[in-house]
């Protein structure tokens, strides 16, 4: 397949673009912060991805969605990066969709995937339970009881934790933490009794929840997958969330380098536009090559989900190490060069800075990855 | 083009049975490489028959016409076959500055009797080229050449002198840029020339490099006859496809960071020498510092697909190549940087058949050429900045 984008992925980057530009922009954001909203994101906004079809882009037909690919996905993630838009797209729509549609029964995904593509059900989830990513260190324990389980443990970073509708809890039921096999998903209503959610507020402002499951019981058909093999379809469904901030990202770097190309053509000092200081021209042309090269890795993520899904892992892994550190670079670039209104509040560039930071984070940042791709590659 | 897949394992049989086992194994040393021309001595005879065999498909050179000595294959077809050849580890038979430059440039402003005399045998590996650009006193400043080519009639009579001529003293011919109007803007002023380096008043100089070999010459001209048939374009015009070429070489040179397959992997070596615990490298630091550079060159590779895919649908920035030459060659040399220190003291050896006469040690000391040959680094990224960012100035 052409490492580039189709005429209908194109046409859809330009909807959303345009979309996003006029109903959500970077004021969008800001407006939700300042007015401290308590659901974090826009219920009105949510219907219109749903009623566009992307809150089931990625739910087959049978369900009710647009059953589109991970390049579709990854396209309006990106734009979203462009704009900052808060959205449970990425946690109900990516994350969550792919766990319940590779995993779940039918009784399972009659149940819910429908819900989600009309955005009826927001979902997310629960993964993390310290500072860094790390799937296989899993404590939360889950022990088999009478008709069913009981979860107890905590986790952090959950993704519009304190307001999605259901969650998906990764949890040990075998095992000791750091082992691959003992891992179980768990489909938990987050209104289940022993179930608490402290929402954090988070420097991007977008949202994220501490999750404390105190004996929280759950039915035997609770379990999405297999009991005690969770950790191959939580590894696909978190792999669709990487390729998914991977774009997300990829949209932030390329909206910063735009707007910082832009300031050194218009900003004076020294009686010149400082776009003509060749130290600045160079910083600005090696980020536009880190920028190509981010594209071409995220790309190709997504096509490979697509095409491969099985086999995705390392070069889902590449390209949200290359898409973190670059955006990473492209923000302090931004920063830098816009000078001391790059540090303003009131200019947008510091948005972009702090989801970059959280971007990196989520579901392993540029280190993890790079681990993660040299352990696939046996060194 | 045929049906892909029937072509993918016609090609995959051909190769089977055609390319010698001997030409399947990684190249341990430039002698492994095959540059052709008039003084070419085989390394093998597997390397000989090789380069006949793929020569008479022409397959040297997949996507130039079949007339002029090519495959004529598609795009696609070239694809194929390259991939092929990468699943069954065939070397290159033939690698020349007639196929990856000269060649595309005559195809392109060459008249019809330049490319019937020349492409043919650059596709057979018959005559080998030297490329005259660069001078005592133009580097990156390329423009600036002074080499004088004047009008006597029916030829040219050149004076001057190149510098940084890759393998000049090995080749048969030189494509050469000489100024044939001192008195037009720098640029307006050029000509491009093609000549037999046995013509009365050629010589060259070999210049011992750092990484003590010689691939460079320095190359003389003194009242040098070139006839006028030899003139590829229109006179004076000469700096249209010395920017071309300039264009295809940046690509090439960039596309050295993406060596692959053809090496052992830098986590391979390392794991030689600081040898592994619990499943990865000893040396974490330097583990992380391979798989970061494993990151970035994987996604570079993807790029040189993504831009080759861009160009064929007509959306390519022309100076992408720019981007290409600068990150490739940046890449290229972090390559043998980790490659050295991953090495240790083991590929300090400058001589010795244990280092293969310094294969890694001098391969590094030869990239720190690769960001100023064919344009510096920070050229590139000026160009960049003004063609593409159009920044103020630049």
């Amino acid at each position: 397949m052409a490492l580039v984008l189709t005429s209908e992925q194109i046409m859809l980057r330009d909807n959303a673009r345009s979309f996003l530009a006029k109903n959500a922009p970077v004021a969008h954001l800001r407006k939700l912060r300042d007015s401290n909203d308590p659901t974090g994101f826009s219920r009105e906004l949510w219907k219109q991805f749903a009623q566009m079809g992307w809150a089931g882009i990625l739910v087959p037909p049978d369900y009710d969605g647009l059953g589109l690919g991970h390049v579709e996905a990854g396209v309006v993630m990106e734009e979203l990066g462009h704009t900052l838009t808060p959205s449970p797209l990425l946690a109900t729509s990516l994350v969550g969709a792919t766990a319940i549609a590779r995993a779940g029964t039918d009784a399972q995904k009659r149940t819910h995937l429908s819900r989600v593509a009309a955005g009826e059900l927001t979902v997310t989830l629960a993964v993390d339970e310290a500072a860094k990513h790390h799937p296989e260190k899993t404590a939360l324990r889950a022990a088999r009881g009478t008709g069913g389980f009981t979860l107890k443990g905590e986790k952090t970073f959950v993704l519009d934790g304190h307001v999605a509708d259901l969650v998906i809890v990764a949890a040990r039921t075998a095992g000791v933490p750091g082992d691959r096999r003992g891992l179980t998903l768990f489909l938990v209503n987050r209104e289940a009794k022993g179930l608490k959610a402290e929402r954090i507020a988070m420097v991007d402002v977008h949202n994220a929840a501490r999750l404390e499951f105190d004996d929280v019981k759950v039915p035997a058909d609770a379990v999405l997958g297999e009991i005690d093999a969770g950790c191959e379809p939580l590894e696909g469904a978190l792999d669709v969330g990487r390729a998914g901030v991977a774009a997300e990202l990829l949209g932030m770097a390329d909206e910063v380098f735009t707007r910082t190309v832009s300031y050194l053509r218009e900003r004076k000092q020294f009686g010149k536009l400082i776009g003509e200081f060749q130290a600045l021209q160079h910083r600005a042309a090696i980020l536009y090559c880190e920028l190509e090269v981010a594209r071409s890795a995220v790309l190709k993520a997504l096509q490979s989900l697509d095409e491969s899904f099985a086999t995705a892992s390392p070069v889902v892994s590449m390209a949200k190490a290359k898409a973190g550190t670059t955006a990473t670079l492209a923000v302090q670039e931004a920063v830098q060069m816009h000078g001391g209104i790059g540090m303003t509040d009131e200019f947008d560039v510091g948005f972009f800075m702090k989801r970059a930071r959280v971007g990196q984070e989520l579901f392993g940042d540029a280190n993890f990855h790079a681990d993660r791709l040299a352990r696939l590659n046996h060194y | 083009m045929s049906d892909p897949e029937t072509f993918r394992k016609d090609t995959r049989a051909w190769l089977e049975s055609n390319c010698p086992p001997e030409m399947r194994r990684p190249p341990e040393g430039e002698e492994d490489t095959c540059w052709g021309g008039r003084r070419w001595k085989f390394q093998s005879d597997a390397q000989r028959l090789w380069l006949k065999r793929m020569a008479a498909k022409g397959w040297t050179v997949p996507e130039w016409p079949a007339e002029y000595g090519g495959g004529g294959l598609s795009r696609a077809e070239a694809k194929i076959l390259r991939e092929e050849m990468r699943a069954l580890g065939c070397r290159s038979p033939l690698d020349s500055f007639g196929i990856w430059m000269l060649g595309p440039a005559l195809l392109k402003y060459g008249n019809e009797a330049q490319k019937r005399e020349h492409l043919p045998k650059i596709a057979r590996g018959e005559i080998r080229w030297c490329q005259g650009y660069s001078e005592p006193g133009s580097g990156s400043d390329l423009a600036s050449l002074q080499t004088r080519a004047e009008d006597r009639g029916d030829y040219f009579v050149v004076n001057g002198s190149k510098i940084w001529t890759s393998y000049a003293d090995q080749a048969d011919w030189i494509f050469c840029l000489v100024r044939t109007d001192t008195k037009a803007p720098k640029h307006e002023g050029i000509s491009f020339v093609l000549f037999d380096m046995e013509s009365p008043g050629v010589s060259t100089s070999p210049i011992l490099l750092i990484s003590g070999k010689s691939p460079f010459c320095q190359t003389f001209f003194e009242d040098v006859a070139v006839p006028k048939a030899n003139l590829v374009g229109q006179l004076n015009k000469g700096w249209d496809i010395a920017k071309f070429l300039l264009t295809h070489e940046r690509e090439m040179i960039g596309g050295m960071g993406m060596t692959g397959g053809r090496h052992r992997s830098l986590g391979e070596v390392a794991a030689d020498t600081v040898g592994m615990e619990d499943g990865t490298l000893a040396d974490p630091l330097l583990r992380g510092q391979i798989a970061s550079f494993e990151v970035d060159s994987w996604a570079f590779a993807l790029t040189l697909d993504r831009v080759g895919d861009l160009f064929k649908s007509g959306q390519a920035h022309p100076a992408v190549s720019s981007m290409l030459k600068y990150y490739g060659a940046e890449l290229n040399k972090r390559r043998l940087e980790l490659m050295v220190s991953a090495g240790g003291s083991e590929v300090l050896e400058w001589e010795g058949s244990r280092s293969r006469d310094g294969f890694t040690v001098r391969s590094w000391l030869r990239s720190k050429a690769n960001s100023i040959e064919g344009g510096t680094s920070e050229v590139q990224l000026n160009i960049i900045a003004k063609r593409i960012l159009n920044l103020p100035g630049a």
